[in-house]
């Protein structure tokens, strides 16, 4: 027993050390999948090459979305020194208190970055984030079956019914909705957000499938002939299959910024901050840019990338229609819990009518097994 | 009764309790709690408003584990007449598609539904209409069929096999013809089969989201789905999150009583007679 014991004494101290095990020279980093130069076809080793310069090791990890690096931090099953989330969450972060303002003392590039790029309204002092990585959203469509011209309205079109694709994700599912309407996409008035939720309801039996990713398949072999997504991904679609184009509606569109930021439970803010500040160097934001297609808010980084990309539309749209662009914010829970409502709704049809179906259901079951039972005691009883 | 606390039953009661039974009473904890820590019924009343999607869940999955029986039944029957050394080929055959994740399965069978997809290439080969196949409810539970089948087929396999022999010729000698035999013995006989059969099928077609996700593009919710969207959905709320799981496990806890309460009566009707 004894032995037993000990041993497994043993392995519990090994599980709770494995956080003190990590001594001060690693950080651990939270991003977005794809979302780095990682050395694939001879670009730099962002990772790799901090660890050369500094000493200080970094373990990368990565997430799927927003809402999944929300829940891993706020569980606090995990200490994390620098994360990458969008906008919307950064407020969130902000309005839960759960980052740490950074020191920019620390970060010397941070005066690199375009002034456009800083005191946005999600962080509206810019002192908790470092911005990363921009885009936009745009409508994909197929050259061969779409020849008119594209605005968000398009989506609602008869005429491309069950060839249209939607975001699987409520919060730009129904951006494009209030961009449509003309709405603020921050909007807190419940009636607006039932009017968008309307719409997408109109909107459904066109849509041929809510996806996220799924879509570069679909778009690629011709399942689909209309769908809305980041522009950061344009590049590598538009090169795979010349038939596919990127459109970003003059109506106004979503911007999205991903920046750095480092959580208020990081026990290295300091290695984090070095961090940051090596991302903003030059040669590092370059090749991040280079590597991931997406746009950057750093301008030595940007006045070195090659003229067709700089002047190419789709990631660096025109002064006007950044104008227009709209970025998230968080928004009230309650008014989250409503969306989220709305959008099941949206996509079952399901309305909150027939609540009592369910207790039905439960009572049903329970006289089923009832009198089975039942049954089952009489017929022993007989014997 | 005397509990005796046996040192090799530690790894299991550990595993037990850190895996399942504390998981478990946290879901439970959480159902009843608001954010702010107090004890509420509020999450279970709101998850009843998605009634609508339980009962679509709920009967997708119990018209998969139907078909699942019809289909698997006879195969198995089918299986377990032949010769032993085929009986393994056909096993094996059975389980090589499951060696594949199960995620590119199902992924798989998107590119074949799919309106340009293979099904529809063939069919508009033949000189007919394309036919409308992703994205409806038929996609969803063909997957979940093709997905859980060998769950059906492998314990009603094993039940089958592992009956004696003697009993169907001592019937047979008795003067009981085929038809009567399957239905007096041989099915009796499978049944504690057919329901673990039912019940790894039904389960997880029940609580499955994946397959949703893939086949029914999205705009089919069942409840699967509606969990993950509360966790990893706009609003992070693992309150209804949990209560929506807790309402699912006492559904599929009620329904394996039935089917346990179905096993134990005919059990009983047959020492009856």
């Amino acid at each position: 027993m004894k032995k037993f014991l000990i041993i497994f004494t043993l392995i519990f101290l090994n599980i709770f050390c494995f956080n003190c095990a990590a001594v001060n020279d690693s950080i651990n980093v939270y991003s977005w999948g794809e979302f780095i130069s990682n050395g694939a076809d001879k670009s730099i080793n962002v990772n790799a090459k901090f660890t050369e310069e500094t000493g200080i090791k970094v373990n990368y990890k990565t997430f799927q979305n927003n809402e999944e690096l929300f829940a891993k931090i706020s569980g606090g099953g995990a200490d994390y020194d620098v994360i990458i989330p969008s906008d919307y969450m950064i407020s969130r972060l902000i309005e839960k208190n759960m980052l740490a303002k950074i020191n920019f003392e620390n970060i010397p590039n941070y005066k690199f970055i375009f002034p456009q790029f800083k005191n946005l309204n999600f962080d509206p002092k810019s002192e908790y984030s470092v911005p990363y990585m921009w885009g936009v959203i745009g409508i994909f469509y197929n050259k061969n079956e779409v020849k008119e011209k594209i605005n968000w309205d398009i989506l609602w079109n008869e005429k491309y019914k069950n060839k249209i694709l939607m975001f699987d994700n409520a919060r730009d599912a129904f951006a494009i909705s209030l961009l449509r309407m003309g709405e603020s996409i921050n909007t807190t008035d419940k009636n607006i957000w039932r009017k968008a939720a309307d719409e997408l309801i109109i909107q459904k039996p066109l849509v041929q499938a809510y996806v996220m990713d799924q879509i570069f398949d679909k778009m690629d072999n011709a399942e689909a002939v209309l769908a809305p997504y980041y522009a950061g991904d344009a590049a590598a679609m538009i090169k795979n299959n010349p038939n596919i184009g990127f459109v970003i509606p003059e109506e106004g569109t979503n911007r999205f910024i991903d920046s750095m930021c480092i959580p208020k439970s990081s026990p290295k803010k300091e290695l984090a901050e070095k961090y940051i500040n090596f991302m903003c160097r030059t040669d590092i934001a370059l090749a991040n840019v280079k590597k991931t297609g997406y746009s950057t808010p750093h301008s030595e980084a940007y006045s070195l990338l090659d003229d067709e990309i700089k002047n190419n539309p789709i990631f660096y749209p025109n002064e006007s229609i950044i104008k227009k662009s709209q970025i998230f914010i968080n928004l009230p829970d309650n008014i989250n819990k409503y969306i989220d409502e709305l959008w099941v709704e949206v996509k079952s049809g399901g309305t909150s009518e027939n609540s009592w179906f369910l207790f039905v259901f439960l009572a049903c079951f329970g006289i089923i097994y009832l009198s089975i039972f039942l049954c089952k005691k009489n017929k022993i009883k007989k014997s | 009764m005397k509990i005796k606390l046996k040192l090799n039953l530690l790894p299991y009661i550990l595993w037990m309790t850190l895996f399942v039974l504390i998981p478990l009473m946290l879901i439970i904890a959480f159902a009843f709690t608001t954010p702010e820590g107090t004890f509420t019924f509020n999450n279970i009343i709101y998850a009843t408003k998605y009634s609508a999607v339980f009962g679509r869940s709920i009967v997708f999955g119990a018209i998969a584990t139907i078909i699942c029986f019809i289909i698997g039944y006879p195969m198995a029957y089918f299986i377990s007449k032949t010769k032993i050394k085929y009986q393994s080929v056909f096993i094996m055959l059975l389980m090589i598609p499951m060696w594949t994740s199960f995620l590119l399965r199902t992924y798989a069978w998107m590119t074949i539904l799919e309106y340009n997809g293979l099904l529809n290439k063939v069919v508009s080969f033949f000189g007919f209409e394309k036919i409308n196949m992703i994205n409806t409810p038929g996609a969803i539970i063909l997957g979940m069929i093709y997905n859980f089948l060998p769950y059906m087929i492998l314990p009603i396999y094993t039940a089958l096999s592992k009956m004696d022999k003697r009993v169907i010729e001592a019937a047979q000698d008795l003067g009981a013809n085929k038809l009567t035999i399957f239905k007096k013995v041989i099915f009796p006989l499978s049944l504690s089969g057919v329901i673990s059969g039912i019940t790894m099928v039904f389960v997880p077609s029940v609580s499955t989201f994946v397959i949703s996700k893939m086949l029914g593009g999205g705009a089919i919710l069942v409840i699967g789905d509606l969990i993950e969207m509360q966790f990893l959905g706009n609003s992070y709320n693992p309150y209804l999150g949990s209560a929506i799981s807790l309402i699912l496990m006492v559904i599929i806890l009620i329904c394996m009583g039935i089917m346990n309460q179905l096993e134990d009566y005919s059990a009983n009707q047959n020492k009856v007679k």
